[in-house]
């Protein structure tokens, strides 16, 4: 396998499916020995993860011409480890979007179909890893479902880790206190490989969890009968839940029965809560966020007219998109003087009650289990009729676990079929998830 | 709380980004639809309970007050249109 190749490759894929913002065209003069080329692997990045040298928007108009100056610590380390970046994938403006359509480039669209939604936001990254033949595995970030939700709508694996367990240090964020960096593999071994490389302390991300390193690879393969399963009836069952989506996803579950996992249906008592407070805090978190884009040190510029304020207000109309503009000044309401209680400081008080609800079923549970998305993977002509609240509501089932920062793993309920097993553990049980999510992965 | 251009003018105003005259109406209805949602949330009582910042908590981080390399100039401003003596160039002040 040659960086040229791969190149070639990924440059074909992106014509047909426009899975990459930026493709990283030194792969053309990298000089790999054939003696190397057994250990390299070739991995694709989520836009909005700094790459020295080579161009991330974070899929906004706004960083159309950043060159990052530096890598991000999970670009350090997975150089390291011998992966080289094939390019930046594509993806919703900063991760505002379930679809990957809130783009200022092109859609990616969904190699098994191409009609469809790769999912968001890191859609790109995803649909890559499927439909890539020298590929397995990719950067992913997710906020409140952008690493499982492309993951299920592509048939791939992927892993969002426990907040604090990847550095985020380079990573253009979306909301500090939500973001978290993950990977997508073709299977479970090449996601816990990637992951293996990229997590770690790091002491310039405050965030960062002081642990001991593990080797998550020796958590494959295992025997995980003894592991108690529930099920939660809210998100499985019925409402708001696609007809064929629930059948398949009850077939996954019975398949595991009938190999010898116990499992329990339970609810979770403040479900139709998760959403709006996630949205509450993302936002607000969001709308702080976007204000270090002045037109001044990096990102576009317009000509210097006008005072701080006007010539602020002015590159902000010009270069953010129509969904980035409505999270600013949502999140910006929510934390005015005479609102902030009602919205973002009640929206924090009640992620305490939903992570304390979490932390009460894993005293009985060791894993917990939904569907990964309440729907197949829409058609692009159907995310255009919908409403913004029914575009939202399509994160129902992911916004829960990232809201709390627990791991989780998204398994394809079978081969080649874009409906995922989410696979939800308690903080820094990775080890759980993994274990499940291969087992499923070799009874399916 | 009426929601209506002159809200949205208002918030827009607090988060410096102008607005088209024909995304004004939009974001009026997207308010009213989103914050229908978001207030589903009064519901519950929150009374006593801490605020989840973090959702796994880490106090009091602090690491060597080292000197370690830092970007050269050229690197600095690789990224910018305005640089002028050595200085980022802005807009005035006022």
């Amino acid at each position: 396998m040659k960086p040229k190749d791969v190149l070639q490759e990924a440059k074909e894929l992106n014509k047909r499916y426009n899975l990459f913002i930026t493709l990283n065209e030194n792969l053309f003069n990298e000089k790999a020995s054939p003696k190397n080329e057994e250990k390299i692997n070739f991995i694709s990045v989520k836009d909005n993860i700094c790459t020295k040298g080579l161009r991330t928007t974070a899929g906004s108009k706004i960083l159309e011409d950043y060159n990052p100056v530096f890598d991000a610590t999970v670009i350090e380390k997975s150089k390291k480890a011998k992966y080289i970046v094939v390019g930046k994938t594509g993806m919703d403006e900063f991760g505002f979007g379930s679809f990957s359509m809130n783009c200022a480039y092109e859609v990616p669209k969904n190699p098994l179909d191409e009609t469809k939604s790769c999912g968001g936001s890191s859609g790109g990254g995803a649909g890559y890893t499927y439909a890539s033949k020298f590929s397995n595995s990719s950067i992913g970030e997710s906020t409140g479902g952008s690493i499982s939700c492309p993951a299920a709508f592509c048939a791939v694996v992927g892993i969002t880790p426990t907040y604090g367990l990847v550095s985020r240090y380079g990573l253009i964020d979306y909301a500090n206190s939500l973001d978290k960096i993950g990977t997508f593999g073709k299977n479970v071994k090449e996601a816990v490989n990637l992951l293996n490389s990229i997590s770690g302390y790091d002491e310039k991300d405050s965030t960062s969890i002081n642990k001991e390193k593990e080797n998550y690879e020796k958590y494959l393969g295992k025997d995980v009968k003894k592991l108690k399963i529930g099920v939660i009836k809210e998100y499985s069952n019925g409402e708001g839940i696609n007809f064929e989506v629930e059948k398949e996803f009850w077939e996954g579950v019975k398949k595991l029965e009938s190999n010898g996992l116990k499992y329990k249906e339970i609810s979770f008592r403040l479900s139709d809560l998760v959403l709006p407070c996630y949205y509450i805090i993302a936002m607000c978190e969001a709308s702080t966020n976007l204000a270090k884009f002045s037109g001044i040190r990096y990102g576009m510029a317009k000509e210097l007219k006008g005072n701080f304020n006007e010539y602020f207000s002015s590159v902000r109309e010009s270069y953010f998109g129509k969904e980035t503009k409505k999270r600013i000044l949502l999140g910006t309401f929510m934390r005015m003087a005479g609102y902030r209680d009602a919205y973002y400081i009640k929206a924090l008080k009640l992620r305490s009650l939903i992570t304390q609800e979490y932390k009460k079923l894993f005293k009985e549970f060791d894993v917990l289990l939904t569907p990964t998305m309440p729907i197949l993977p829409p058609k692009f002509a159907e995310i255009e009729k919908l409403s913004t609240v029914e575009n939202y509501m399509c994160d129902i089932l992911t916004t829960g676990p990232n809201l709390s920062g627990l791991p989780m793993i998204s398994v394809p309920v079978k081969k080649d079929r874009t409906v995922g097993m989410h696979f939800i553990a308690d903080h820094l049980q990775e080890n759980k998830i993994i274990s499940i999510g291969d087992f499923y992965e070799r009874i399916r | 709380m009426k929601i209506d251009k002159v809200l949205i003018e208002r918030v827009a105003k607090v988060a410096r980004l102008n607005l088209k005259e024909d995304e004004k109406e939009g974001f009026v209805k997207d308010f009213k639809n989103i914050l229908e949602l978001f207030s589903k949330i009064s519901k519950i009582n929150t009374d006593n309970v801490e605020l989840g910042v973090q959702p796994i908590k880490v106090e009091n981080v602090f690491r060597e007050d080292k000197i370690g390399k830092s970007l050269n100039e050229k690197e600095v401003f690789q990224n910018t249109n305005y640089k002028e003596k050595g200085f980022f160039k802005g807009p005035r002040i006022l």
